[in-house]
């Protein structure tokens, strides 16, 4: 079939967008990799500025693994029973609940550490450790969980399911464990994920609960951004895109697979 | 393997269900079913044969007052993880992070069985259910039917003390159904297994029961065997339920039934039981009439239209003095056209009389 005027219109602008995006990516690794931006690609490339952020910046890299984990792992923790209680129980108290999670979506972070800060402020080790950074993450973070769970909880018929575990003798944790968690498989999966990726790339909230010693790594890179030569501070954009990009592309697998239920 | 050793009766002694909302789902119920019995619950929507189910199961409790007996066993208050039920799911319920073996062998897992019994009693069951090149496929590739298999196999493994069926047919096409059907009954039978089983289908409800309980709004309407429920049917509805019935209300003349110039001869049980005059109503099943020569029959009709269904052609006749068009099946190889004039005969002992006379409209 010919392919008409509007095609390649339309291919055209599909690509401008793209280049629009990708460009400054591109442009922000290339500096990351060249002696001396200013100069060009002709000034030689080189892995120096790496090597300087990771010599002044790896402890906010782990920094912000560690807490990616823990964000994670306390999602696991308390966002997977609370999906299945949503799903489960149709009573105000959900409904209330349900709605109380969707909140910090539309909150800014801002307004969330400002709330954590007023209230907790004031406990000195608590304020002064990654825990509170953790706290901020997990009240953003959460919500995303859930809802990823809860969607693919609603798309099966759990209840049903859980009814015939149970009466083959399966008990409340059996069930849970056996039936419940493995059938919310891609649910968890991707709440994972996007857990992993929300709390490692987040500023807002981070910047306001950080302190000197507890930095992530966006806190640095905007640390670096003010203060470093472009160079450096794109080596570091450099490390941050190395450690995101694998996980959204595993995210975006994830989300075309089809779900096959029976 | 032979269930009988395990299977009890069971016995529902005033057993009521209001849901939440304050619905009488079931008005008091007492029901008791032989060990080794099949018990079919038949019955519109909503007419509580579900709700039946979920209560022997264990799934939803009665109301304060009512006991539910696993033989000399109170289940009443315990939960369906500790009642050894075997239940089979309209929806099968398999679990589709599971093969077909893992599926089956569930119950022994839950229990905590050894690996060797496991395989042992999962490969007994792949061969009874014809399973065996299913084994480790998954749910999401399996049909309809072998799934319903694969559901059976999961729910008598564990060789609970009954089994309970929830509509477990419903799913499949036509044909599908009555082959499983008649598997169904011959592997239940073969078990010697107390079983409950829900269908909305009264072909299926009489090919597979010892006994059929037909509901009606939260009651047992009436129990018995097919031949009771389908012959002597105690209440209109019952009548109507099962199979299909002709209406014919008229007066005692004499020995007869009379309505417009049609008469209806009656069975002598009947006529000397009632005064003359008294108003009565007579049902007859299409497949008990016969159509007869126009000029020499009591009951004359008009065919308003006739379907050939193989086996027999159903007539549908205007009759005067009958409301509803009179179904009428015809067993000789004849062809009605619309318009032609018949006449109609019912042989006495084949008409259907409700007992509970004394009644405006029923003798």
């Amino acid at each position: 079939m010919k392919k008409g005027m509007y095609f390649y219109l339309q291919l055209a602008f599909t690509l401008l967008v793209c280049a629009f995006l990708i460009v400054p990516i591109f442009m922000s690794i290339t500096a990351g990799l060249t002696n001396n931006y200013f100069v060009g690609v002709k000034s030689g490339l080189t892995l120096r500025w790496v090597e300087q952020v990771w010599r002044m910046y790896a402890d906010t890299i782990w920094l912000t693994m560690g807490i990616a984990l823990v964000t994670t792992l306390v999602n696991l923790c308390i966002g997977v029973p609370c999906a299945y209680y949503l799903a489960r129980t149709r009573s105000k108290l959900s409904a209330f609940l349900d709605e109380c999670l969707t909140l910090p979506i539309a909150i800014p972070g801002m307004a969330i550490a400002l709330g954590l800060i007023s209230v907790y402020g004031g406990i000195s080790e608590f304020r002064m450790s990654w825990l509170f950074i953790l706290v901020g993450h997990v009240i953003f973070t959460l919500p995303f969980m859930v809802k990823s769970v809860l969607a693919v909880l609603q798309s099966i018929n759990f209840r049903v399911l859980e009814e015939g575990a149970a009466s083959l003798g399966a008990s409340f944790w059996q069930r849970f464990f056996h039936v419940i968690v493995p059938n919310c498989k891609t649910g968890i999966v991707s709440g994972v994920l996007m857990t992993l990726t929300l709390s490692a790339g987040e500023f807002n909230l981070t910047w306001m609960l950080h302190t000197p010693l507890t930095k992530t790594l966006p806190v640095g890179l905007a640390d670096s951004y003010a203060s470093m030569r472009l160079e450096v501070s794109s080596a570091y954009t450099l490390i941050f895109l190395g450690m995101i990009l694998p996980l959204l592309i595993a995210a975006q697998w994830l989300n075309r697979k089809p779900k096959r239920m029976a | 393997m032979k269930n009988t050793a395990t299977s009890v009766a069971i016995t529902l002694k005033q057993v009521q269900k209001t849901f939440s909302d304050g619905t009488l789902a079931l008005k008091p119920l007492d029901l008791h079913i032989e060990k080794g019995e099949i018990l079919v619950l038949l019955g519109p929507s909503g007419c509580g044969k579900t709700t039946t189910l979920r209560l022997i199961a264990g799934l939803e409790f009665c109301d304060q007052g009512g006991q539910i007996l696993f033989g000399e066993r109170n289940v009443t208050n315990i939960a369906i993880e500790q009642r050894r039920v075997g239940m089979v799911f309209q929806s099968y319920a398999l679990f589709p992070n599971m093969n077909v073996s893992e599926n089956i062998a569930y119950g022994l897992r839950v229990r905590g069985e050894s690996k060797e019994l496991k395989q042992k009693k999962v490969q007994e069951m792949l061969e009874l259910f014809d399973l065996e090149s299913y084994a480790h496929r998954g749910i999401d590739q399996l049909s309809g039917g072998q799934r319903q298999r694969v559901a059976l196999a999961r729910a008598i493994i564990t060789e609970p003390e009954v089994l309970l069926l929830d509509e477990p047919l419903s799913a499949l096409d036509a044909l599908l159904k009555k082959r499983l059907r008649t598997d169904i009954n011959a592997l239940l039978k073969r078990l010697g297994i107390t079983a409950v089983y829900v269908t909305h289908d009264q072909e299926e409800a009489m090919a597979m029961g010892d006994r059929i309980a037909i509901l009606d709004r939260g009651e047992i309407a009436q129990i018995g065997t097919a031949e009771e429920v389908y012959l002597s049917p105690n209440s209109e509805f019952v009548a109507n339920f099962i199979g299909q019935m002709n209406h014919f209300d008229g007066l005692l003349n004499g020995q007869a039934l009379s309505f417009s110039s049609n008469f209806i001869p009656l069975p002598e049980a009947l006529f000397s039981s009632c005064k003359e005059g008294d108003r009565l109503r007579c049902m007859a099943r299409p497949e008990d009439m016969r159509l007869t020569t126009f000029e020499d029959a009591t009951l004359k009709g008009a065919v308003s239209h006739s379907v050939f269904l193989g086996d027999r052609t159903r007539v549908l006749l205007s009759v005067e003095g009958v409301k509803e068009l009179v179904h009428v099946d015809c067993f000789e190889r004849k062809r009605y056209s619309m318009g032609d004039r018949v006449g109609l005969v019912i042989p006495p002992s084949c008409l259907v009389l409700l007992p509970n006379s004394g009644s405006e409209e029923v003798c």
